[in-house]
């Protein structure tokens, strides 16, 4: 049985109830990052908005950004994040303040914010816009990163080297015995 | 809705305000970490908007928005490298107790 056109009873389309579920889902889980005592649940919530936002470039069309969201938020920062929440769980279980006591200002501060952003992009008009998505393919994509960006695409991979050393070098323990200490003590 | 830049701006927007709210206000440094995660998927969502409606940006819009996320990984990886570093020191992830590093 093929699905009607429009939403039966309010006459949207079905793209229009994705687009509110998503940002339900998103927005609702965004929000539980922020406000969860729990740490560990702040992280699943974080995976949930992530996968949200994939489901938004899914949504536009935009098919490579999404499966890049899926792959390195979803896959691999979270479960960074959640090794690190492992690896720092203080045994006294979550702090009785979640947040700073001057919290009410950043509340202040970050609707104001919000605010803000929210009215210069409802009161601008974008001329070169379009009323609806463009399609591009992952090949128009892949064309544009290997030729006009292949600078950029090269220098990012260096810096992704130098973030996982450096991410080593901060990380590891510092009293690791180093073996040329060994051959000299042992002389001595 | 779902074929109009605004609305996929204004979410852009609110995200964003999440995320600053929760970075500004959270006493834990990976919970700051993830809404800086947050806050940075908010402007990734505004720029592959922006690509996807407007076609002098056709394309470009998505290779910008992959260079963002391949910097926001490095950001995470040294990002919570410190902390762990940190908490081996001070033996608390809160970073109203790191009080000595304002010296």
């Amino acid at each position: 049985m093929a699905l009607p056109q429009t939403v039966p009873y309010l006459g949207w389309s079905w793209d229009d109830v994705v687009f509110l579920v998503l940002a339900g889902v998103m927005l609702g889980s965004s929000l539980m990052v922020v406000l969860s005592r729990n740490i560990i649940r702040s992280g699943l919530f974080m995976v949930l908005a992530f996968l949200g936002l994939a489901g938004f470039y899914a949504l536009m069309g935009a098919t490579i950004v999404a499966a890049a969201q899926v792959l390195v938020y979803v896959g691999a920062i979270s479960v960074l994040i959640l090794f690190a929440v492992m690896l720092t769980q203080s045994k006294s279980g979550p702090a009785k303040l979640v947040f700073h006591s001057q919290a009410w200002a950043a509340g202040i501060a970050s609707v104001i914010v919000g605010l803000l952003l929210i009215m210069s992009v409802v009161m601008t008009t974008w001329p070169l816009a379009m009323p609806t998505p463009i399609a591009q393919s992952a090949r128009d994509v892949a064309t544009l990163l290997f030729n006009d960006y292949v600078l950029a695409f090269e220098v990012i991979s260096l810096l992704l080297l130098s973030a996982v050393v450096g991410g080593i070098y901060l990380a590891r323990k510092d009293n690791i015995p180093d073996p040329s200490d060994a051959v000299t003590r042992s002389e001595t | 809705m779902s074929n109009n830049l605004d609305a996929y701006l204004v979410l852009a927007c609110l995200m964003f305000a999440i995320g600053s709210f929760g970075f500004l206000a959270r006493r834990n440094a990976i919970a700051m970490l993830m809404c800086v995660e947050i806050m940075l998927n908010g402007v990734n969502l505004a720029i592959v908007a922006f690509g996807m409606f407007t076609p002098a940006l056709a394309g470009a819009g998505q290779v910008i928005a992959l260079f963002v996320m391949a910097v926001a990984a490095a950001e995470a990886t040294v990002g919570l490298a410190i902390v762990i570093a940190i908490y081996r020191n001070r033996r608390t992830p809160l970073v109203d107790e790191y009080a000595s590093m304002r010296e």
